[in-house]
């Protein structure tokens, strides 16, 4: 059985819909991408998989529904969710950004679980005390996904990470959420339209287009596909 | 000069006032982004809850306990049946600026259906008698003023940076959808800063009351230098608040004693700190600059 299973998901804002009956899955521990270009309805649907807008269809998370649930009751169930743009706290230190990723939580395991991902990010550790708003995109990126775990969650959703990152940074990025992704074993789903650098990341891939999904398979049979290399990877 | 000293203790006293108003209305700002122009009165009609039980035989440091509970259920009750119903303040600005007035006019009738219109009588915390202070005599409950907003201020201090609800509230201040995000109960969040804010505002009222005397108009006045306060030290600042409270009650009981032209108009100064503050400075002394990015 699949962590994520959303089936027929349906999703908009006001009249005007983005999002046509979406199928599809990620599995525990699984890195899945759905690639989508700008408009495509990429952050709508993880949006509404996190329960930040209305949605239709059916959303089950370790076979039960959460379609509709509250996003802080989300992430107490096990799903974080880093937003496009990163959503770092900008007024709270890098420290106070990492406990309150930690809110859900009531074990005693924090402080230690804060000092594990300062050593996995050692840049987090140096500005602990300075206001997140203050660093660079790709440090707010590494403090995002960090702060994403501090829940210890089973699924992170991840939208557009290379979102106004220089490759450089944004190929660091993918690097660091892969290992994360073999090293804990937590399932993550990215959106993303960077194509060469999502289909290394991950195993299976859905294409999206225009609030619907045209294309789906491994990341291998894709990367081969006449029709994607033609609209995503630019050969 | 001795003369001088007593009117500085008489405007700080006051200023305690002020500043514990603009407390108040800093926490409403900070999550709200809004002037909340129902503090007033919702802390009026908190003060007469404190009358209230210390009229059915409470003491009155415990009837101010009550009636700081009673705050806190007023100000979480009013932001979940009255304000969030309306919508995101950042969204709906005005519609929600439009309820808190209507609220400052609801609880104002209901304050006079309730208890009436006539002045109450309010026992003071302190006492009456006074103190010498650098040969100045002082009343115990101008000192007593300053030492509560001394205590309040530790409080807020301690909430806001110690614990995890003052970190959740710091956290939706500055960004309420990745607070939700990462797991943070923002309503949750939203109705314990109003719950605090009414609080609080019962402490001002109870320490202001003796004075005028408690009737359902206790507020407004104080309202109008809270907003004068936190103007001056800037909208989402605590320490602005405190220093900015205190600044305009010194202000507000020195100036017209000495200038023959505000002795009238003694509102006027405050005014003019307002209308200065915002051409030469808008944030405030202690306010960060918003920089929004488009």
């Amino acid at each position: 059985m699949a962590l994520l299973e959303v089936q027929g998901l349906t999703a908009g804002y006001g009249i005007v819909q983005v999002l046509f009956g979406l199928d599809f899955s990620v599995d525990a521990g699984e890195a899945v991408v759905i690639l989508g270009a700008n408009g495509s309805g990429k952050t709508t649907t993880l949006r509404a998989v996190s329960g930040m807008i209305a949605a239709g269809g059916a959303v089950r998370f370790d076979g039960r529904s959460v379609r509709g649930m509250r996003p802080d009751r989300l992430v107490a169930a096990g799903v974080s969710h880093v937003p496009q743009g990163r959503g770092t706290i900008s007024d709270l230190t890098v420290d106070e950004n990492l406990r309150a990723g930690a809110y859900s939580r009531r074990d005693r395991g924090i402080a230690a679980d804060i000092e594990h991902w300062y050593s996995v990010f050692p840049r987090l550790g140096e500005r602990r005390d300075q206001a997140a708003g203050s660093m660079s995109g790709g440090e707010q990126q590494m403090l995002a996904i960090a702060r994403a775990f501090m829940s210890r969650p089973r699924l992170v959703l991840l939208d557009e990470p290379s979102l106004g990152l220089a490759p450089l940074v944004t190929r660091e990025v993918f690097d660091r959420v892969g290992d994360l992704v073999r090293d804990t074993g937590t399932a993550v789903l990215v959106v993303e339209q960077n194509a060469n650098l999502a289909l290394a990341f991950a195993s299976r891939a859905y294409v999206l287009e225009a609030g619907r999904i045209v294309n789906q398979g491994s990341s291998d049979e894709l990367r081969g596909d006449e029709s994607i290399r033609q609209a995503y990877l630019g050969s | 000069m001795s003369e001088l000293l007593q009117y500085v203790f008489i405007g700080l006293g006051n200023g305690a006032v002020y500043a514990m108003v603009g407390l108040g209305l800093v926490v409403i700002y900070r999550s709200t982004g809004l002037l909340n122009f129902a503090q007033g009165e919702l802390a009026m009609f908190a003060t007469f809850g404190v009358w209230t039980l210390h009229e059915a035989g409470l003491p009155i440091w415990l009837a101010l306990l009550g009636g700081m509970a009673i705050g806190f259920a007023i100000g979480a009750i009013v932001h979940q049946v009255v304000v969030r119903p309306v919508g995101d303040p950042h969204q709906k600005p005005l519609a929600v600026v439009i309820v808190t007035i209507g609220l400052f006019l609801g609880f104002n009738a209901l304050a006079q259906l309730i208890w009436g219109t006539n002045e109450k009588e309010f026992a003071t915390l302190f006492g009456n008698s006074e103190v010498d202070v650098l040969g100045t005599l002082v009343d115990w409950q101008k000192l007593g003023a300053l030492g509560i907003l001394a205590a309040e201020a530790l409080v807020f201090w301690v909430i806001f940076q110690k614990t995890k609800v003052g970190l959740g509230m710091r956290a939706v201040a500055s960004n309420p959808e990745s607070s939700a995000l990462v797991g943070i109960p923002v309503t949750r969040i939203l109705m314990i800063g109003w719950g605090l804010a009414v609080s609080v505002g019962a402490v001002a009222g109870a320490v202001w009351a003796p004075t005028p005397g408690l009737s359902s108009n206790l507020m407004q006045l104080p309202l109008i230098y809270g907003f004068a306060a936190i103007t001056l030290g800037g909208f989402d600042s605590f320490v602005g608040a405190v220093v900015g409270g205190l600044f305009v009650g010194v202000l507000t009981d020195v100036v017209p004693r000495y200038v023959d032209a505000f002795e009238k108009m003694t509102l006027a100064p405050a005014f003019l700190v307002i209308l200065v503050v915002l051409l030469v400075r808008p944030q405030g002394i202690f306010g960060r600059k918003v920089v929004s990015r488009v």
